[in-house]
């Protein structure tokens, strides 16, 4: 090897930082986010859509919400099942996920998702 | 291979790399292989065939130092030198490897040669071409930035630069705009750039004669590789959304060494991570490797002493020789016989009578 000290830590750095997350990991208990629903919602059973669209758009629903409500003014949607919902984040959709910390959060922390859903609405009140 | 071959060529290798996970995960369920089994051999092979390479080059000789330099280099205290350009010691040569590195320094200096006809006579220029390096550094930062936001998948908790990255790089929240659908707040702009950046490095491989001339397979691949990469991943974030909650718990899997699968996670996430695996995986056999190849281009990591500093030709055979004064102790007394003249002549000599 020539200048091979110098090749040698460089090869290192570079390589650990590739692996650095295997290492940060290894020591973190790296638990997969848990969204708890609360009574009201276990009872209604269905949301405005399925689980499933829920889980991967539900923010492309609520921008399309608020588009349509600003904008156009349209109030109501009208899901796949025939029922009629109010569109709004406070009335409708905080009225069962109402815990904030305990649905919201668990997948946005868990992501780092930092929605500006907040910067206007009021987060619901948490019963400790 | 002329250059519609070529490109026909990559463009269907890149549609088989696609095709593969879409037809694999898609139609025949593989999700093992292609979650877990493909990315840790991709992995394992991008990993071992960087140190392989970078120990080869390691080994390799370098005799003396190259000194295609653009300043003066340093001689007499009164003759202005230029430390960064055309570097004595190793401070110098810091800063021209940092310039090279972050900056592309020497990519700067392109020109291109241009025909053009003054008065009906043909004419040479040099442009003054700027839009190769101009597309490559916005292209590679944009890349690293994207590659650093992916860490929020990698690492949990998530560390606080992926965060500060993602609120810098989404700050025009451009989903923000007046259209239905496309409607993240966080629209990146590195996304966009990285885009428009490869598109142009493609174009122009495509659009100048000479650069087209030059351009192999080898050169549209990784180009066209990257243009998949990108689509995907802007088609997943964007459009065809899957759920990243289940992709983070898999990639941290792979990262923990204990890999789960998780179900309902889109095709197109699948197809997103083979094209990464393709890329990563093809990285050490290619000219990717220039990633790790520029910490060691010898023109810019040598400082320039060849004037003040001997550098012994590691190849060089051991040559056998025998010097002047060797050949006269052993001919000394012939030599002087026959009054040859000879240099330590008669004292050596008398010396010698005495014993």
């Amino acid at each position: 090897m020539y200048d091979g000290g110098k090749i040698i830590v460089g090869l290192i750095i570079g390589i650990g930082l590739f692996l650095s997350p295997f290492i940060y990991n290894a020591g973190t208990a790296a638990k997969p986010p848990d969204p708890q629903l609360t009574k009201k919602a276990k009872e209604a059973k269905v949301c405005v859509a399925p689980k499933a669209y829920m889980r991967e758009s539900h923010f492309k629903m609520l921008d399309e919400w608020r588009h349509t409500v600003v904008r156009d003014g349209e109030r109501y949607y009208k899901a796949a099942d025939g029922k009629i919902y109010y569109k709004s984040l406070q009335v409708t959709c905080l009225d069962c996920h109402s815990d904030k910390t305990k649905f919201c959060d668990q997948c946005h922390n868990y992501l780092s998702v930092n929605p500006y859903c907040w910067d206007c609405h009021i987060a619901p009140e948490e019963k400790k | 291979m002329n250059f519609v071959l070529s490109l026909v060529f990559s463009s269907l290798a890149v549609l088989v790399v696609v095709l593969i996970p879409w037809i694999g995960v898609g139609a025949l369920n593989l999700k093992i292989l292609f979650g877990v089994v493909i990315p840790y051999a991709a992995l394992a092979t991008f990993i071992v065939g960087i140190i392989v390479r970078v120990l080869d080059w390691g080994r390799s000789p370098v005799p003396y130092r190259i000194p295609t330099t653009a300043g003066q280099m340093w001689s007499f205290p009164w003759i202005k030198s230029n430390p960064i350009d055309n570097p004595k010691g190793t401070g110098g040569v810091v800063v021209r490897m940092l310039f090279e590195v972050l900056t592309f320094r020497s990519l700067f200096r392109n020109t291109r040669l241009e025909y053009s006809k003054v008065d009906g006579v043909p004419r040479i220029n040099y442009e003054w071409e700027k839009w190769l390096w101009l597309a490559a550094l916005l292209f590679h930062y944009s890349f690293l930035v994207i590659f650093l936001r992916h860490f929020r998948f990698f690492m949990e908790p998530v560390p606080g630069f992926v965060t500060l990255l993602e609120s810098l790089d989404g700050f025009l929240q451009m989903g923000a705009a007046p259209f239905n659908g496309f409607g993240l707040p966080g629209v990146y702009l590195t996304d966009m750039l990285l885009m428009a950046a490869v598109t142009w490095l493609l174009l122009r491989r495509i659009l100048y004669s000479q650069i087209r001339y030059l351009s192999l397979p080898a050169d549209y691949f990784p180009l066209l590789l990257i243009l998949s990469l990108g689509t995907t991943g802007i088609l997943m974030r964007y459009l065809l959304r899957v759920d990243i909650t289940k992709v983070k718990e898999l990639v941290i899997g792979i990262f923990k060494f204990s890999p789960v699968v998780p179900d309902g996670i889109g095709v197109i996430f699948y197809i997103h991570l083979f094209i990464l695996c393709v890329l990563i995986t093809y990285f050490p056999f290619s000219k990717l490797m220039h990633f790790a190849g520029i910490f060691l281009s010898p023109t810019r990591n040598l400082s320039n002493n060849n004037r003040f500093v001997r550098h012994v030709n590691p190849w060089n055979y051991p040559v056998k020789f025998h010097t002047y004064e060797e050949y006269e102790d052993e001919f000394r007394d012939a030599m002087i016989e026959v009054g040859l003249p000879v240099d330590k002549g008669a004292k050596t000599a008398e010396e010698g009578e005495k014993e």
